[in-house]
């Protein structure tokens, strides 16, 4: 799949530290980034670059195939982390010029907002000023200003943040129709539910370098630790012995007369041979992988790049 | 309409339609001339008419009575002092005034007012006056001299002032009396870029604070939203200023071309007079020459004013005005972008409010010497130029240095411009750092 945004090499440097080191992503089209790391990692730093906000000290970005420029801001949607709306302005008049400022023309933008102020029920609030919304009904107001000029490109920086459960369900579909409609999606976010629920592909930064990428997928496959669970019916004890030097248990209790074992299995045994030995001897209930969540594979690399980069000044020091 | 463009209709079109805009604009020239009109009201207002008894027992007032004045009466009862002063709280009068018959009057006399309610500043400044005056004539008759001797004596003087040019021609010069022209449009310029401002910087600031700030520059440069907000900002207080000129203008036409025209037939009358008043001034005696000399200096200020070019000082004050606006108002929206919070605006503000200040301080005195050196170069650099130039501009500015002057402005905004553009763009996306100068050096040397 081709990418439509082609981040290569970029280095960003402020007075004392660096904020992105030499930093290459690609963005497949038509799918959903995630765009991870801790905070302070440099996320949005490489948002800012994306959006021309900030430029680069080196490096290129190519946005669907063409050096990144001026004009590729109007097929940009860009929603920040902390994002506001003049307080004063009218919510309506308010959507007409950020909407006009992002290139469409007035009557489009009028055509536009009002479908989707119809789609999200707020018909009402065109002449109100933005002071008299509640904070949720601020963050729908801003999600459209987003989209309504129909972005190739959507930068959502925590989009659920602020949203109840049940306009978050709303966004979230929205986000996947855009997907449906052909748009890209980068998804910044803490939230590692939402990421395995939505992204297709990620990219982890910390401490300003990108330390994992790949499709979620796949990388949940990189991580795997050949763990399963198995249930069953019978004796533990001849579990064990049968199990013997194939694999090894990591956790094992008994509930209601069944077995729930975690095992891990060694060398190149698989799975089938697992199940083969069991099946003489006991009575399997169900038997799963055990796939780490983004959340593991989060904090475990993390964690991984912390401790390498401690001993790395341990031994300068 | 360009994105720009878009940037600054809203500022412009959100700001006039403020109910304080519109307000301001009105009521504007209406408070000014509600101002005036207080303030002459004032002395008047209130004013009960003083009955003053006077009880003189040196005789001399009583020979050569006070005159009254609207709000002072005198009245001469021929009673003793110990009478009025008995009779006084049931008596119609408001004050008794006591002169003591004492051999020395004339050297220093001591004369007291009484009074139930006191009366006043004005009314005490009047009795002083006169009797000053009247003991003034007493000595001079007790010397056997004519008081019409003295005054016919004193002769006004006007000091009519001409630059002679270069092949000995006088030619009619600029004068004092019309350095409030200039003066008028300095503070003008000075409260305008003080007032607008501060409007971009809180502008910046409400932008930065809203954190609406971020998602309109991922759509416009943060040079286009400064630059238009500037530019939108500037239209406000042009449009303020119109309104402020037309509504002014039609409030005091009438009154004002009464006043003028009054003025223009007494200056034809003593025109044709003036001869004679010279020649036979001394047939007058001194308070028809005092009149008609407050008369004549009047007519002098307005053939002053005449020497004023007026396409000039509108055409440099709309120069000066956008010149010193753009100049300063690129530092505050530099500022507003720096900070988080009012008040942390402080310490950037000092440096940046002092040369304006400045500017306003030295046109002070450059009313008095316009063609000093320090009045040069007051009005050639930059920071001061809008304010002093104007002062300097009614007494006439060759042109060369006005157009100096104007390079240097433009060249001057270009360079503020230049350097608030870049810490504004790295300040709108800073967050609850403290900042100082030190920092805001940085920025100044960061990449686009």
């Amino acid at each position: 799949m081709q990418a439509i945004l082609s981040v290569k090499n970029i280095v960003k440097k402020y007075s004392n530290h660096t904020a992105l080191d030499n930093v290459s992503i690609d963005i497949p089209e038509k799918s959903i980034f995630g765009l991870l790391g801790p905070n302070g990692a440099g996320k949005t730093s490489l948002i800012r670059i994306i959006n021309q906000i900030t430029g680069p000290d080196s490096g290129e970005i190519f946005f669907n195939g063409e050096k990144l420029n001026a004009k590729h801001v109007d097929h940009i949607g860009y929603l920040p982390e902390e994002r506001g709306l003049y307080k004063k302005m009218k919510v309506g008049e308010q959507c007409m010029y950020l909407a006009r400022l992002k290139g469409l023309s007035k009557k489009d933008a009028e055509l536009r907002l009002k479908l989707w102020f119809e789609k999200f029920e707020m018909k009402g609030w065109w002449n109100k000023k933005v002071d008299e919304l509640s904070k949720g009904m601020q963050q729908k107001v801003q999600f459209i200003v987003t989209v309504l000029h129909e972005p190739r490109l959507l930068i959502l920086d925590e989009p659920f943040s602020g949203f109840d459960p049940i306009n978050a369900n709303l966004i979230k579909n929205e986000i996947l129709e855009l997907r449906q409609k052909g748009a890209t999606i980068v998804f910044s976010t803490h939230n590692m539910g939402s990421v395995e629920e939505l992204c297709d592909n990620i990219a982890l930064i910390n401490k300003s370098q990108k330390i994992l990428d790949g499709s979620v997928k796949e990388i949940r496959k990189r991580y795997r630790t050949h763990t399963y669970t198995v249930s069953f019916k019978g004796s533990m004890i001849a579990f064990a012995n049968t199990l013997w030097a194939g694999g090894e248990i990591l956790t094992k209790h008994t509930e209601d007369d069944i077995n729930h074992v975690t095992v891990k299995l060694n060398g190149g045994n698989k799975p089938n041979d697992l199940l083969g030995a069991v099946l003489p001897i006991a009575e399997i209930i169900s038997f799963n992988e055990i796939i780490p969540s983004m959340n593991d594979i989060f904090i475990q690399t993390v964690n991984q790049t912390l401790t390498v980069a401690g001993t790395q000044s341990n031994l300068t020091e | 309409m360009g994105k720009i463009g878009l940037i600054i209709w809203r500022e412009y079109w959100t700001r006039v339609r403020n109910k304080t805009f519109i307000v301001m604009s009105i009521l504007g020239p209406l408070l000014i001339a509600g101002f005036f009109t207080f303030m002459v009201w004032l002395p008047n207002a209130d004013k009960t008419t003083q009955k003053i008894m006077v009880i003189d027992e040196s005789g001399v007032v009583k020979q050569n009575k006070i005159p009254d004045n609207e709000f002072i009466k005198f009245y001469y009862p021929e009673i003793t002092y110990d009478e009025a002063c008995k009779t006084f709280q049931e008596a119609d009068f408001t004050c008794i005034l006591h002169i003591n018959n004492s051999e020395n009057v004339a050297v220093a006399a001591i004369v007291e007012l009484f009074y139930k309610k006191s009366p006043g500043f004005s009314t005490e400044n009047y009795i002083k006056s006169q009797l000053e005056s009247k003991f003034y004539e007493f000595q001079l008759a007790s010397n056997n001299i004519d008081p019409n001797v003295i005054k016919n004596a004193r002769r006004p003087v006007t000091l009519a002032t001409k630059k002679m040019d270069e092949s000995g021609n006088a030619v009619d010069s600029k004068h004092e009396d019309v350095m409030f022209i200039g003066f008028f449009c300095g503070v003008l310029i000075f409260m305008f870029v003080i007032i607008y401002g501060m409007q971009v910087m809180r502008g910046v600031m409400e932008e930065k604070t809203n954190r609406i700030v971020e998602v309109i520059v991922s759509s416009v440069k943060p040079f286009q939203l400064m630059m238009g907000k500037i530019i939108g900002v500037a239209m406000v207080g042009l449009t303020q200023f119109i309104i402020w000129v037309i509504l002014s203008t039609v409030l005091t036409t009438a009154s004002s071309a009464m006043i003028f025209n009054k003025i223009m037939d007494d200056a034809g009358k003593l025109q044709n007079n003036k001869e004679i008043v010279y020649k036979q001034g001394s047939n007058l005696n001194a308070e028809q020459l005092e009149k008609m000399s407050s008369k004549m200096e009047a007519i002098e200020v307005i053939q002053h004013l005449k020497t004023i070019n007026f396409t000039e000082v509108l055409v440099c004050f709309l120069i000066y005005f956008l010149g010193g606006y753009l100049l300063y108002s690129a530092l505050f929206a530099a500022i507003g972008s720096a900070v988080d919070s009012e008040a942390d605006t402080q310490q950037f503000m000092m440096p940046v409010m002092l040369p304006l200040i400045l500017g306003y301080v030295m046109s002070i005195n450059f009313i008095q010497n316009p063609e000093s050196n320090l009045a040069f170069w007051g009005s050639m650099i930059p920071f001061t130029s809008p304010i002093v130039m104007m002062v300097r501009l009614p007494f006439g500015v060759p042109l060369w240095q006005i157009a100096l002057s104007v390079t240097f402005l433009i060249a001057g905004f270009i360079f503020t411009t230049w350097i608030a553009a870049k810490i504004y763009r790295t300040g709108i996306l800073m967050y609850g750092k403290k900042i100082t100068w030190k920092e805001l050096g940085k920025w100044m040397f960061y990449k686009g």
